[in-house]
This record gives structure tokens, C-alpha cells and sequence, in this order.
């Protein structure tokens, strides 16, 4: 069967909302998302780790769920929304979190952190209440060689507990 | 001693690593985010085979492909660069082959570079290099050290006559006599399998090289910018003055990217070659066949105990070292620094030991956190609880008693260790009260009458670190352990430094502004720290063998003394107040009785550089200074430590569980406790990996099987238990600054205590492992062996 | 490591994929999660020429029961299957399996279709639905057809989908109130790939197992229903003491190979440790 019979295209248009702004784009089929993100629009931020999915470096949200990057195709995002590291932080969504980070130095080289942040975020948004465990088990999938977790941990256990304190104090 | 610090910024202020705002914002510049103008993407084509001829190579297709700009091989890279030798001048009879650049006419290693492909992106490259057709002929592989030694064996370089790079030993009093007299010898044999750093950032580099002036600019992730800068220089016959190597955001090190890397320098000739810049990132899989890896030895270690105390002890080490000595970072290391610091902490006299770095058809060993430290541990602590175990000694007790005491400081430890500051009581001490001793074994006793089998391991350690001159200079390696630190005050008041030193994580920087800050007299935020540069930063070392704020951190100290020096001399002379009258608070020169404001160091930068006119004419402003460090005849600064594990081992399954982990760690005075505590929370999450989970699996002919992270298994974050770190503080005395190091000390003490843990669990099964990392199936085993009566 | 070329479409109907499928010669591959598939281009393992996107499609979403049977479109992702109060209530043990699956950022991309498709002999799903007795409908353009769970996988990452053809839904019998389901898995490390594992139901009398079904996956080729095992535990008291009910009944049912690392013998050692657990956590009762 000659290449030309067959079906879809090397390279095919995308529409996305991209860190809440829309975005329209030629992408090459064969280009993973981190990729795209990095190499096409040069947010660098979201960051390769292994390309096979077992790190967790280049996790970004996709319709608001924490995704690989590296296992999902820019062509397949059409028609839905993707937010990073670089979105999260300008909307300041991710502000509470970050600075729990920083004060206990939650990172040391900040390789893993982009997507240890935005898995936590997933975590700390879904208005569970998880124990100290619950809260290793949900980030076991985001490597970090440089901090040994403890910090990161107590980062977000602190982060659910005044989210938790303000809901139950009512505040939004 | 430096003034006191100043309570919430300076030395001894908890403050996290400044540049994380940027970092977790997504606004860090590693290496593959780098962009330059034209440039190129390059990939590798690696042997496949272990050892095996090369008989052609043709590259004609992959020249071809889309987007390729070049392919080179062995004959278009090679002659570009002289061969580097990874030999120690200083160790008589340390031999090694000759490395090139690409493989030429045989591979040594499985994932040694053949050829390089250089295309407009990586993804064409990898299209491209898939297309480079060679014809191989495997040969036979030496895959491990006991097979490279036996008779017969074949020879991987012929003209080295055997696999032997170094064979060294030592003996110090009569450690024969002891050992006939002991009432008690242990004897074991110890194995550790590869291992690798797995630095989430794999490395990288952005070779410039610029035909119109010659000029080289090498942006690198790596640990030591002026190692590279001299390299590239030497062996690429470039003037030095015109090589720049620049350290960015690196996403860890571990002593893995201290390395000398074939792959890396080739990306830079082919920048030379092609008079464009040239990016070379590692991907996941190339790693595993191309980063300098770890460990892989065996070793047999004896102790002799009579009266309840330590007489002798005895290491025999073989090390499987890969295909070629490392160069510079010579990788007899492991297998030295295991020999003669085990057994350090102990007072005993008679010793003997032995190393032998045997060359196999693997990637080449390298430097890695610990480097040979882990093993030292290892062995003495296993020896002398399992010693203490069976004398019904308890092991704290059995320690405090064998201990060297402090009043025999300074001393010179028979494997030729220099204790002058070192707390090995105290830091027992404190360990033992912080973890509950007594209650957890307690407990510990509680559970084995339930048939649940937990163990506590307790393990000392003593660590070289910081290293200097009389360490590298006889081996001949361009090494400098000088850091320097350019300090400069800015027109507005503000302060700006630049250090020799790189950061990978560490938050050297840090340490380095809380230093100036202190020193000069401002706020913290008053401060930029840059480091890394071969060009701009005064000539250094960089980061390695935690050195980084001990070395540096002292140079900053005598640059932001001498700045102060100069700011007063000047305030003084704008105010006409003597020099010695005034001080710098929070910024501002301030009369040292009263306190009251004189001038502001803004005033003093603006009349300094701009306003020199109102001054008089003898009056010499130098605002911008420069000091380095270093310890001409210091050859490591010793720190010490202990720490604890507590294990269970599910006996059915052969599963460990750490479930609690405690460090006491005497790294001299403390800079910055935040930054040093997670320092050593994270190396101890890479020992317990080490001990409990990482190893790469060969096959029996030098296949690497488990090159992918899903096999290579770096523990995550639900396996790994919550981290006490308490200090001890004994100030290095020859400095001012009084830092030792920390950068290894975390991983160091976890091998040995889950090594000595993970065994005391086993005790009462009558069990023993020895063969790391403890998988499932090697803890079943060692029960099997037990249960039919064999003791290891 | 940057996949090959290739080339993307996504069919905007079923039929559509099917037509695409069809006509393709074998160069066109479906994605839906693509976690398993995505990661072998990443790493140059396979070369498709086309990869049609399916993940999107309505046709292969939905739960729905009826009749005593719960209906999981194959695009039903792994977080559903822990969200999902109809699964929770109905079929509480892939709600149990799905814990086990790699790890967040996985399962909310990864499918149900996918995982069964791709039958990776370490992983979860295939054993749950043999476990369960589910039915596997595959539709083509020639139309639909079904196919038992346990005949369905064929091999070592071999199905009984022919060219063409792809999961739609998969329809599992509702687990009754009084059968109890159980799950256990060995892994190095929380989401990897199980070295053993055991997915299982029995009905139980008064802590006695009356029947049981009892699936055994990782250290075999694909789903083993093992019923020399459910055999010899029939009508055994739980808790059961030790494992000498079931040993030479393991031996019978699994025959593991060497792997570097995991012998055959220490595979069979771990699922004889493994069933004794799972056994015991049928009635509730903590695993002595």
C-alpha cells in the first residue's frame, strides 16, 4: 500500500486552549506534547525526564488532569484544554503551593518540580483530605533524586490542611 | 570566627535555596533549554555489543537523511583530540588503555559512540543514525571482575597484558598475630552490584565553537566548569584563554556529571568541525550505556575482636572498573577510599587490605556520591554489630567501647585516616536518645515473639570531604581545589558576587550570599550570587566531594571581609571618621559605639564611582575584590556521623519496609540548616535506593538488561520513610569559616544502617544477605540458606 | 529518544476508525490512552505508519447496567474505575485492581480497552475481567461479535483481535452480595508492573470458601484461571494456617520461567505466600 493511500497526515492542525487562551497550531504527528510545549512554543518549564512516563518530569494538565507529556501527542490535545507550569504560576493557582515549597525547600535542583507541582495541584484541588500516606502514594509516580520527599510531603500535607482549615472555618 | 550572624539571613540562618521562586515558576534554563542561533541537534550511534570488531562502517544513507548536516566517525573526530589516559601519576603501576573519542576499530563497551550524527533536530538525528549501517564482529566479553582475573580470561587490551589497572595494598601492625589471638573473627564476602547516579536532568551540553575568533563557548551541564575549560583546551588544542565553559540550572549531579565523557567532548569537535553550535542532550536510554556508573564490587572483609575489643580488621576489594580509567577522575577511587577509611572510626591498629580495579567490557566507573565511602561503612559497621551480636554485647554499647576517644585526637588511623575533629561519641549520644533506643528494640523483641521480624541498624561513618591540593596535585589530574569568590559593590548599594562554584541543587549559592551577607554587613536580599563561569568567575573547582560551602564559602567570607575593609576605609574617608570607628548594619556604615548612621552604602557606591572628584587625591577606592581559598596542605577536612534505620523484612515475600530513618550528622559548623538537613534527607533516600532497590542487570556476556526506568527502580516517594536530622557541631579548626562538608554524608550512613538494619532483622532466622541491593528474591534466598543450615 | 515518523488521524465516528482500520494493510495502529503505546514509539520498539485516535469517540465511553450486568465502554479510563460508584458497588474488585495501576498521571489517560488490548501479562485488568467472567465485545466493520475474557487472551501480549477489529465495551456479570472478591499483587515498587499477582472471587459459608475463581497473573504469559488451586481450596476454613492446602496444586496450575532476577522457583514461592494472603482477606478477617 503506497504511503499515499493511507490515511491521516504527517502533520495536522490542532485547536487548544493553552493556559486559558486559545491556540491554533500545525503540529507534526510523530511530536509528543512536551515536545511541542518546549521546542514549538518554547515553555520550556514542563521538562524531560525519561520520555517513557515513569518520572513524572514532563507532567502537565490536560482538561485539567495531571497527563505525561511524553505520552500524549500535541495532535491529540485538539479540542481540549492544557495548563502548565508557566500558565499555573502566572494565574497564581499555583501560588500557595509553591511557596510551601520554597519555605522548606521542597526542591533542591527543581527538576522534578514542575511536575511534582502540578501532580500535588491535582491533589490539593480535588478537595480530599488524604493522610500523610495517602499523600506519598498520590505523588509515588513524580521521581525526585534530590530531596528525598520528606519536604515535598510536608509541603502539601500543609497546603490540604489550610485549605481544609478554611473550608471548615467557611471561608472559600 | 566570623561575626555573629546576623539572626534571620546570614550564617546559620534557615533560608531555602534563593533561586526556587524561579525554578518552580517554570523559569529555570537547563541545558536542552538553551536555544542558540543555527544550531544543531547531535546524536550518537553506539556499539550494541559489549566487545566486538568493527569492520565497516557506512554512513553514506544517514548523510543523506532529512535535515542531517553531518555524520562523523572515528576518523573525522579522533585526530582532533589526543587520547586521554586515566591514569594516577601518584599510583605506581596504574595502568590504563589509551581512550579515543568514537570507537575506531573495536568497542570496548556496550553503548561506546561509533559515530556521531548532527542534524537540525534530535528527532532527525535518531532518523538519521538509524540508517548508519556497521558490520560487527562480537568478540568474547569479560562481563565481571572474577571472570576478567581468571586464568584465561580473555584480555581487553592486549598491550596491558592482563585486566589488572591497579593492584594496591597496605598493612599496618601485626594484623596476622591479631587475628590468630582474636576470640572472635567474622569473615564475609560482600557483593554490590552496578549502580548509577540517575540525575533526573540527564547530561547535556551546547558546544559553540566560533570560527571567526577561534573562541570555544561550552554551556554544560556540569559540576566543574574549570576541569572542562582545561580539558577542551589541552586536548583539543585550543588556547585557554579562549575556551569558556558555563555551568546553567543543572537538574542534579551526584558527582556523575564530574565526569569525563567521550560523547561529550565529541559533540564539541563536531562544533569545531562543523563552525556551528552544537546541542547534545543524553536521552533515558543512552544514559544507561554512557553515564559513568557505580559501585560493582566485591568484597571480603574481616574483623578480630579479643576482650570484647576490636583488634584488627581486614578488607580484600576487587573492582570491576569498566572498560578504560576514567580520566581525572580516576576510578580507582572506589575501591582506595573503601580500603583505607573502613574501620576509621574504630580504635584498632592492625590492619590489612587490599584493592584490585580490574578492567571489564562495561561503561566506565566514575565518580558518584560516597565514592568507596558507602563501602567502608558498610563492612565495618555489619562486622562489628554482628561482632557485638555475638559477644551479647549490645551494639551502641560495643561502639561506645571501641570507639577511638577523643582524647587520642589527633590521630592517624592505620588506613591512614587523619581524625583531628571528629564526634563519634557525641553523635552515638545524641542518635540514641533521638531514636528511643531502648523502646524500639523493645518493641523490636515484642515483634519477633509475633513472628514479625524488624531490625535496627546503627552505623557510624567518617568522611573525607573538601578535598585539596595533596589529594589531586601528585596524580597529575588538572584539578583545582582553590575556589575563589569576586565580590562587588554596586553603585546603589547593592552587592554583587561571583563564585567559582556551581550548584546543582544544593543551594551552594545560597550558602555563598548568607556568607557575604554576614560578612559585608547587608541583608541577604541585598545580595546576587552567580556562580560557574570559567570566564567571569575567579578560577575554581566547582562542587564535588561536598566541598562546595567549605572551600568557597571560606573565600566568600575573606571576600566580603576584605569588600568591608575597603567600604569603611572609603566611608571613612568621605566622613572623615576613622575606619576603625565605624561598622556596616543592615547596610549601612554606622558608628561601631553608638550605632548611629553615618553614611548608607548607597552614598558610598555613588561617590565611589561616580563622584571620585570629591575626594582626595590619595584616596584609593577598590569596590569590587577578589579572594580565593585554599588549604595548601590540607588534604580533606574529616566529618563524621551517624544514623539509624529501622526495618521490617516481610519473611514470606522477601519485601523490606524502612520504616523509620535518623541521621546525626557533624558536618562543622552548619551554614544554613535547612539547605543542610535536605542535603542529607535526599542522600539518604538515595542510599536506602541503592541498599534496597537499584542495580544494573547484566548478562552473564555484558548485556545490559534493565536499561530502562522502569527496570532500573529509583525509589519513590511511598516506599521512603519520614527523615530525623539532628547535628552535632565540632568546627573544622583551620579555617575561619569552620564548614566541613555534607553533600555525601546522607548516603553514606543509610547503606550501612540499612545494611546493618535489614540484617538484624534476620538475625534471629540465623540469616545473612551480603549481596546488594537486598531484592526479594536474594532475601528469600539468604532465609532459604538459613533454614538449610548454611550461615551465608 | 524521539519517536519515528508517522502519520495521525482521528476518525469522527466508529465506523469511521473501523473503515480506517480496514483499508489501512495492517500500517494503521489504534490510540486511545496510548500510555503502553506512546511509550513504545518513545522508545523505537514499533512502527506504525498511522496511528488512528479512538480516544475520542462517544461510541466507546459509558457505563451503564442492565439485567445483572454492568457495561464499561472501552474507553472507560482507570481513574473512572475508582471513581465510579457504579463499579465500587458492582465490581469492587477492578475498583481494587485500579489502585495498583501505574500511577496517577497514567490513570487518568490509560483504559480499560487499551489495557486488555495491549495484554500485558503483569497487568491488572486482563486478570480481573477473566477473574469476573467478563465478555469482551468487538466490533469491526463486519459488526460485532463477543468473546469470553478467558478465551480472549491468547499469549505472551497476544489477543484474539483480528485486523481491524476493535474492544468496544467490555460486560461484566454484576458480583453478587454474597461472593467476595480479592486482590493482591507483588511489585517492586507501587505501580510497577506486578512480579505476581491475584485477582479472585469465592462465596464463602461461615468463613469456609465454598467455591472459588482464582486468577493468577505476572508470573505467567497472560490471565491464569488456576483451578487446581480453586479446587483444592474448596471448602477450606479460612483463616487458613499455612499454605500446604494449595502447594502442589500452585505447582500444577503455574509454570513460570527464569527471569533474570526472579527465578521460576521464587515466582512460585511468591504466589504461594500471595494466595494464602488473598485467601485470608476473603472473609474480612485480617491475614494472619
Amino acid at each position: 500500500m503506497s504511503d499515499t493511500d493511507l490515511a491521516g497526515a504527517e502533520e495536522v492542525e490542532i485547536e487548544t486552549v493553552l493556559n486559558g487562551k486559545p491556540l491554533r497550531r500545525r503540529v507534526k504527528a510523530r511530536q509528543h506534547l512536551a515536545d511541542f510545549l518546549r521546542q514549538e512554543l518554547e515553555l520550556t518549564g514542563t521538562h524531560l525526564g525519561c520520555e517513557h512516563g515513569i518520572c513524572g518530569a514532563c507532567t502537565v494538565l490536560l482538561d485539567g488532569r495531571s497527563v505525561r507529556g511524553c505520552l500524549t501527542l500535541a495532535a491529540q490535545v485538539s479540542g481540549k484544554t492544557v495548563d502548565t507550569i508557566e500558565g499555573l504560576t502566572e494565574s497564581g493557582k499555583l501560588a500557595v503551593l509553591q511557596n510551601e515549597f520554597i519555605a522548606r525547600n521542597a526542591a533542591q535542583c527543581a527538576f522534578c518540580s514542575s511536575g511534582m507541582l502540578l501532580t500535588s495541584y491535582e491533589l490539593v484541588s480535588s478537595g480530599e483530605r488524604p493522610t500523610r500516606a495517602e499523600i506519598r502514594e498520590f505523588l509515588s509516580g513524580n521521581m525526585c533524586r534530590c530531596t528525598g520527599y520528606h519536604a515535598i510531603i510536608d509541603a502539601v500535607e500543609a497546603v490540604i490542611a489550610k485549605s481544609a482549615d478554611k473550608q471548615a472555618k467557611g471561608r472559600p | 570566627m566570623a561575626s555573629p550572624a546576623s539572626s534571620t539571613t546570614g550564617i546559620g540562618a534557615r533560608i531555602p535555596r534563593r533561586e526556587l521562586k524561579r525554578l518552580l515558576s517554570g523559569q529555570g534554563r537547563y541545558v536542552d533549554d538553551i536555544k542558540l542561533p543555527r544550531m544543531l541537534h547531535a546524536c550518537f550511534v553506539r556499539s550494541p555489543h559489549p566487545h566486538a570488531r568493527i569492520l565497516s562502517i557506512d554512513t553514506e544513507a544517514a548523510k543523506q537523511a532529512p535535515g542531517v548536516a553531518a555524520v562523523f566517525t572515528a576518523s573525522d573526530i579522533n585526530p582532533k583530540c589526543e587520547p586521554f589516559v586515566g591514569i594516577a601519576l601518584h599510583r605506581p603501576g596504574h595502568r590504563s588503555a589509551p581512550q579515543s573519542l568514537l570507537a575506531a576499530d573495536r568497542a570496548v563497551w556496550q553503548g561506546q559512540p561509533v559515530a556521531i550524527v548532527v542534524a537540525d533536530t534530535r528527532a532527525e538525528a535518531e532518523d538519521a543514525a538509524e540508517l548508519v549501517s556497521i558490520d560487527w564482529e562480537p568478540l568474547p566479553a569479560v562481563a565481571d571482575q572474577i571472570q576478567a582475573l581468571a586464568p584465561g580470561a580473555p584480555v581487553i587490551h592486549p598491550e596491558l597484558g592482563d585486566n589488572v589497572a591497579y593492584d594496591f595494598s597496605l598493612e599496618k601492625g601485626e594484623p596476622a598475630k591479631a587475628f590468630a589471638e582474636a576470640d572472635l573473627v567474622i569473615d564475609e564476602e560482600l557483593r554490590f552490584e552496578r549502580q548509577m547516579a540517575m540525575t533526573l536532568e540527564a547530561r547535556g551540553l551546547v558546544a559553540d565553537y566560533n570560527p571567526g575568533d577561534g573562541s570555544l563557548t561550552v554551556i554544560h551541564s556540569h559540576q566543574s566548569p574549570f576541569q572542562m575549560q582545561e580539558v577542551f583546551s589541552h586536548q583539543l588544542h585550543i588556547p585557554e584563554h579562549k575556551v569558556r565553559v558555563m555551568s546553567p540550572d543543572i537538574g542534579g549531579g551526584f558527582g556523575m556529571k564530574l565526569n569525563i565523557y567521550v560523547d561529550e567532548i565529541a559533540t564539541v569537535v563536531a562544533s569545531l568541525l562543523l563552525g556551528r553550535p552544537v546541542k547534545f542532550c543524553v536521552d533515558r536510554l543512552e544514559s544507561f550505556v554512557s553515564d559513568a556508573q557505580a559501585r560493582d564490587h566485591h568484597i571480603r572483609c574481616r574483623i578480630a575482636v579479643k576482650d570484647g575489643q576490636v583488634t584488627a580488621m581486614e578488607l580484600d576489594d576487587i573492582g570491576a572498573v569498566g572498560a578504560y580509567g576514567m580520566p581525572m577522575r580516576f576510578n580507582v577511587a572506589e575501591g582506595m577510599m573503601a580500603i583505607t577509611i573502613a574501620g576509621a572510626p574504630y580504635a584498632f591498629e592492625n590492619y590489612k587490605a587490599r584493592t584490585r580495579s580490574i578492567y571489564v567490557n562495561k561503561n566506565l566507573i566514575g565518580m558518584y556520591r560516597g565514592v568507596g565511602m558507602p563501602f567502608a561503612c558498610i563492612t565495618a559497621e555489619l562486622l562489628t554489630d554482628w561482632a557485638a551480636s555475638k559477644l551479647g554485647i549490645d551494639t551502641i554499647e560495643f561502639k561506645r567501647r571501641n570507639y577511638r576517644p577523643k582524647a587520642s585526637l589527633p590521630c592517624v588511623t592505620p588506613g591512614g585516616q587523619r581524625l583531628e575533629t571528629v564526634s563519634f561519641h557525641e553523635c552515638l549520644d545524641k542518635l540514641a536518645h533521638v531514636i528511643g533506643y531502648d523502646r524500639l528494640r523493645k518493641e523490636q523483641q515484642e515483634l519477633r515473639g509475633r513472628g514479625i521480624y524488624r531490625g535496627l541498624g546503627i552505623a557510624t561513618f567518617c568522611e573525607q570531604t573538601a578535598y585539596g591540593p595533596p589529594y589531586y596535585g601528585p596524580s597529575g589530574a588538572s584539578i583545582s581545589t582553590q575556589d575563589g569568590c569576586n565580590v562587588r559593590l554596586e553603585p546603589s548599594g547593592s552587592v554583587r558576587c561571583i563564585t567559582s562554584l556551581t550548584d546543582q541543587g544544593q543551594g551552594t549559592l545560597t550558602s555563598i550570599a548568607q556568607i557575604i551577607a554576614d560578612s559585608v554587613g547587608v541583608a541577604i536580599d541585598q545580595v546576587t550570587v552567580a556562580g560557574g563561569d570559567s570566564a567571569i568567575s575567579p578560577y575554581g573547582g566547582g562542587a564535588w566531594a561536598s566541598r562546595g560551602t567549605a572551600i568557597g564559602g571560606e573565600a566568600a567570607l575573606r571576600a566580603g571581609t576584605m569588600l568591608k575593609k575597603n567600604i569603611l576605609s572609603l566611608a571613612g574617608a568621605i566622613t572623615q571618621t576613622p575606619a576603625d570607628a565605624l561598622n556596616i548594619v543592615d547596610g549601612h556604615v554606622v558608628n561601631r559605639k553608638t550605632g548611629q548612621t553615618v553614611i548608607s552604602l548607597a552614598d558610598v557606591g555613588r561617590i565611589g564611582y561616580f563622584r571620585q572628584d570629591t575626594l582626595p587625591r590619595d584616596v584609593d577606592v577598590q569596590l569590587s575584590v577578589s579572594a580565593s581559598f585554599v588549604a595548601n596542605d590540607k588534604m580533606y577536612y574529616m566529618a563524621n556521623g551517624v544514623q539509624a534505620s529501622y526495618v521490617e523484612v516481610d519473611c514470606d515475600t522477601g519485601f523490606i519496609k524502612v520504616i523509620g530513618q535518623w541521621a546525626v550528622d557533624d558536618c562543622g559548623r552548619v551554614i544554613n540548616p535547612l539547605l543542610v538537613n535536605e542535603q542529607v534527607r535526599g542522600g539518604i533516600v538515595q542510599g536506602i535506593g541503592a541498599v534496597l532497590y537499584e542495580e544494573c542487570v547484566f548478562s552473564d556476556d555484558g548485556n545490559l538488561l534493565n536499561g530502562t526506568m522502569a527496570d532500573y527502580l529509583v525509589p519513590m516517594a511511598d516506599a521512603m520513610p519520614d527523615i530525623v536530622v539532628e547535628h552535632v557541631e565540632t568546627p573544622e579548626r583551620s579555617t575561619q569559616l569552620g564548614a566541613k562538608g555534607i553533600g555525601e554524608a546522607g548516603l553514606i550512613g543509610a547503606m550501612g544502617s540499612v545494611w546493618v538494619a535489614v540484617n538484624d532483622a534476620l538475625k534471629p532466622l540465623g540469616a545473612k544477605i551480603l549481596h546488594q541491593p537486598f531484592t526479594p528474591e536474594r532475601v528469600l534466598d539468604a532465609l532459604a540458606r538459613a533454614r538449610q543450615g548454611q550461615s551465608s | 529518544m524521539k519517536a519515528r515518523n508517522f502519520r495521525y488521524v482521528r476518525p469522527t465516528s466508529l465506523q469511521d476508525a473501523f473503515r480506517i482500520l480496514e483499508t489501512s494493510g495492517g500500517e494503521a495502529v489504534p490510540v486511545a490512552g496510548g500510555q503502553s503505546l506512546l511509550a513504545g514509539l518513545n522508545l523505537r520498539l514499533s512502527s506504525p505508519k498511522v496511528l488512528v485516535d479512538i480516544g475520542n469517540l462517544a461510541e466507546l465511553t459509558g457505563q451503564s447496567q442492565a439485567d445483572g450486568i454492568v457495561r464499561l465502554g472501552a474507553l472507560t479510563r482507570h481513574r473512572e474505575l475508582l471513581s465510579s460508584e457504579l463499579v465500587r458497588k458492582h465490581l469492587p474488585l477492578l475498583a481494587r485492581a485500579a489502585t495498583h495501576i501505574g500511577h496517577v498521571a497514567i490513570r487518568n489517560r490509560g483504559t480499560l480497552g487499551g489495557s486488555l488490548a495491549y495484554a500485558d501479562p503483569a497487568a491488572e485488568l486482563p486478570a480481573c475481567s477473566v477473574a469476573l467472567g467478563a465478555v469482551l465485545v468487538l466490533g469491526s466493520l463486519a459488526g460485532e461479535r463477543e468473546v469470553k475474557a478467558e478465551d480472549f487472551f491468547k499469549g505472551l501480549f497476544e489477543t484474539d483481535l483480528r485486523p481491524g477489529e476493535l474492544i468496544v465495551a467490555v460486560k461484566f456479570p454484576v458480583v453478587q452480595p454474597d461472593v467476595s472478591v480479592g486482590f493482591a499483587e507483588l511489585s517492586r515498587r507501587h505501580g510497577d508492573f506486578a512480579l505476581v499477582g491475584l485477582a479472585g472471587t469465592a462465596t464463602l459459608r461461615d468463613d469456609r470458601i465454598e467455591t472459588a475463581r482464582l486468577v493468577y497473573f505476572g508470573c505467567v504469559d497472560r490471565p491464569k484461571v488456576a483451578h487446581a488451586v480453586s479446587a483444592a481450596v474448596a471448602g477450606l476454613a479460612t483463616p487458613l494456617p499455612d499454605t500446604s492446602a494449595f502447594e502442589q496444586a500452585i505447582h500444577e496450575d503455574l509454570t513460570p520461567d527464569d527471569t533474570p532476577g526472579l527465578r521460576a522457583d521464587t515466582k512460585l514461592h511468591m504466589a504461594t505466600m500471595l494466595t494464602r494472603r488473598v485467601l485470608n482477606s476473603l472473609s474480612g478477617k485480617a491475614a494472619a
